[in-house]
């Protein structure tokens, strides 16, 4: 757990990039990442999630149903900089690989740090979607990112 | 010309007479001659791959991304209920109780396995440990690399989960396992090479009900293998961009 964590409850409003809004229950308390496991889904060319492994169920808490279809930005924390995601489309759209460190929303407003790496899926040549896998970060990194979000908000 | 079939080095040393048999038991049920050829080191091996030399191949998951984006290869199937998860291992003298309290400058003990080394070195960044701030050293077995904990040449050692769970006893306590892999997805594969496309039904078609068949039964046990599964073509592209997203 993070130790400036206050366990703190607000209500916030999220604003994602389509203008679609919702006002989610943020709560200031870190869940840890498994240790040896990779959290792992799949999207289609929209973000629109098609496919999500155990791991992803159990650390979002949301169902595997409610997953499935569901945009990806279902995970979006409001302490993530928007420029963050433009930097990931920009760069897979473009075909090319995007990592980086993500601090994501689960469904009962705790929050969980990923190291993620973003790649488009080539089938015969084509792009048919994506896939992203996360792994545990170090605590350096989430400090550092925590500066970097706070200064890009 | 026969086929050259191939298995990728990481293969148990007890089963190596199985790789025979089961070359043998190809060449017979699918009536074509195929000569099996192992190596010792995994360089060597992909030498002979890239010089279009090999045919069939029971292949790494991270040779097999090499074998099917840059070299035609296709999957066949893949060991039922096999896979390939690594354990990162401390000597149980070792003041480390989570990989973050390894700090920079550990000596890691690793093998020149690609998977395992990659898995590895990705349970060891939770502790901001990377080859720039350690030091390895490569060993060919993972005896080897438990004799490295033991006599105390290294901090910390990869290994195959299943290479460890066979060391003995005596070995094993006196080490500790820090993490191990729960991946579940990666796992070695037998892929068939463009000049052999056509036994590929085929193929496949006797490999899936090789354990019904007296004889291929006892083949799969001499290879320490339950039963061979089908694999598709999209299970294998998600397997190898799964790998892709870890190298880097
Ligand atoms: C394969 C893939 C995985 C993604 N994973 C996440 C994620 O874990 N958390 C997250 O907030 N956004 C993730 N995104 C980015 C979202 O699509 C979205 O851009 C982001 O949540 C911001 O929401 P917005 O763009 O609707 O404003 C992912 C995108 C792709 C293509």
């Amino acid at each position: 757990m993070s130790e400036k964590d206050t366990g703190a409850v607000r209500e916030e409003l999220i604003k994602y990039y389509d203008g679609a809004e919702r006002v989610a229950t943020i709560i200031d308390e870190e869940v840890a990442f498994p240790d040896g496991k990779l959290i792992v889904s799949r999207t289609d060319l929209k973000g629109i999630i098609t496919h999500v492994n155990q791991a992803f169920v159990d650390m979002s808490a949301y169902s595997r149903d409610e997953l499935v279809g569901a945009n990806h930005n279902i995970l979006r924390h409001p302490d993530m900089p928007a420029v963050a995601f433009k930097g990931l489309w920009d760069t897979i759209e473009n075909g090319e690989k995007w990592q980086g460190y993500v601090k994501n929303l689960r469904k009962d407003g705790r929050y969980y740090w990923v190291k993620a790496t973003v790649i488009p899926n080539v089938r015969d040549g084509k792009l048919v979607g994506y896939t992203s896998v996360r792994r545990k970060p170090s605590r350096s990194k989430i400090v550092e990112s925590e500066k970097l979000y706070s200064t890009l908000m | 010309m026969p086929f050259n079939f191939t298995v990728s080095p990481d293969f148990a040393p007890d089963h190596m007479s199985g790789w025979f048999y089961f070359n043998t038991w190809l060449q017979r049920n699918l009536e074509t001659e195929i000569h099996l050829e192992l190596f010792d080191s995994f360089d060597e091996q992909r030498e002979e791959i890239r010089a279009g030399k090999i045919d069939l191949i029971y292949a790494n998951p991270y040779d097999a991304s090499m074998l099917v984006r840059e070299h035609g290869f296709k999957a066949v199937v893949r060991p039922a209920g096999k896979r390939d998860e690594a354990v990162v291992v401390v000597p149980a003298s070792s003041g480390a109780e989570v990989v973050e309290d390894l700090s920079a400058g550990v000596r890691l003990a690793t093998t020149a396995d690609p998977d395992v080394h990659t898995i590895g070195m990705i349970m060891l960044e939770p502790a901001d440990l990377d080859k720039s701030n350690i030091t390895q050293r490569e060993y060919d077995t993972y005896i080897l690399v438990a004799k490295a904990l033991l006599r105390g040449d290294a901090d910390v050692g990869f290994f195959l989960k299943q290479g460890f769970d066979e060391l003995s006893d005596l070995i094993k306590k006196q080490m500790r396992v820090l993490v191990s892999s729960q991946i579940s997805v990666v796992h070695h594969s037998l892929l068939i090479g463009p000049n052999m496309q056509e036994y590929s039904d085929s193929l496949n078609g006797l490999l899936v009900n090789m354990h019904n068949e007296p004889k291929g039964a006892g083949v799969l046990e001499s290879m320490g293998i339950k039963r061979w599964e089908s694999m598709s073509v999209e299970q294998t592209e998600f397997m190898i961009d799964l790998i892709d997203t870890l190298m880097i």
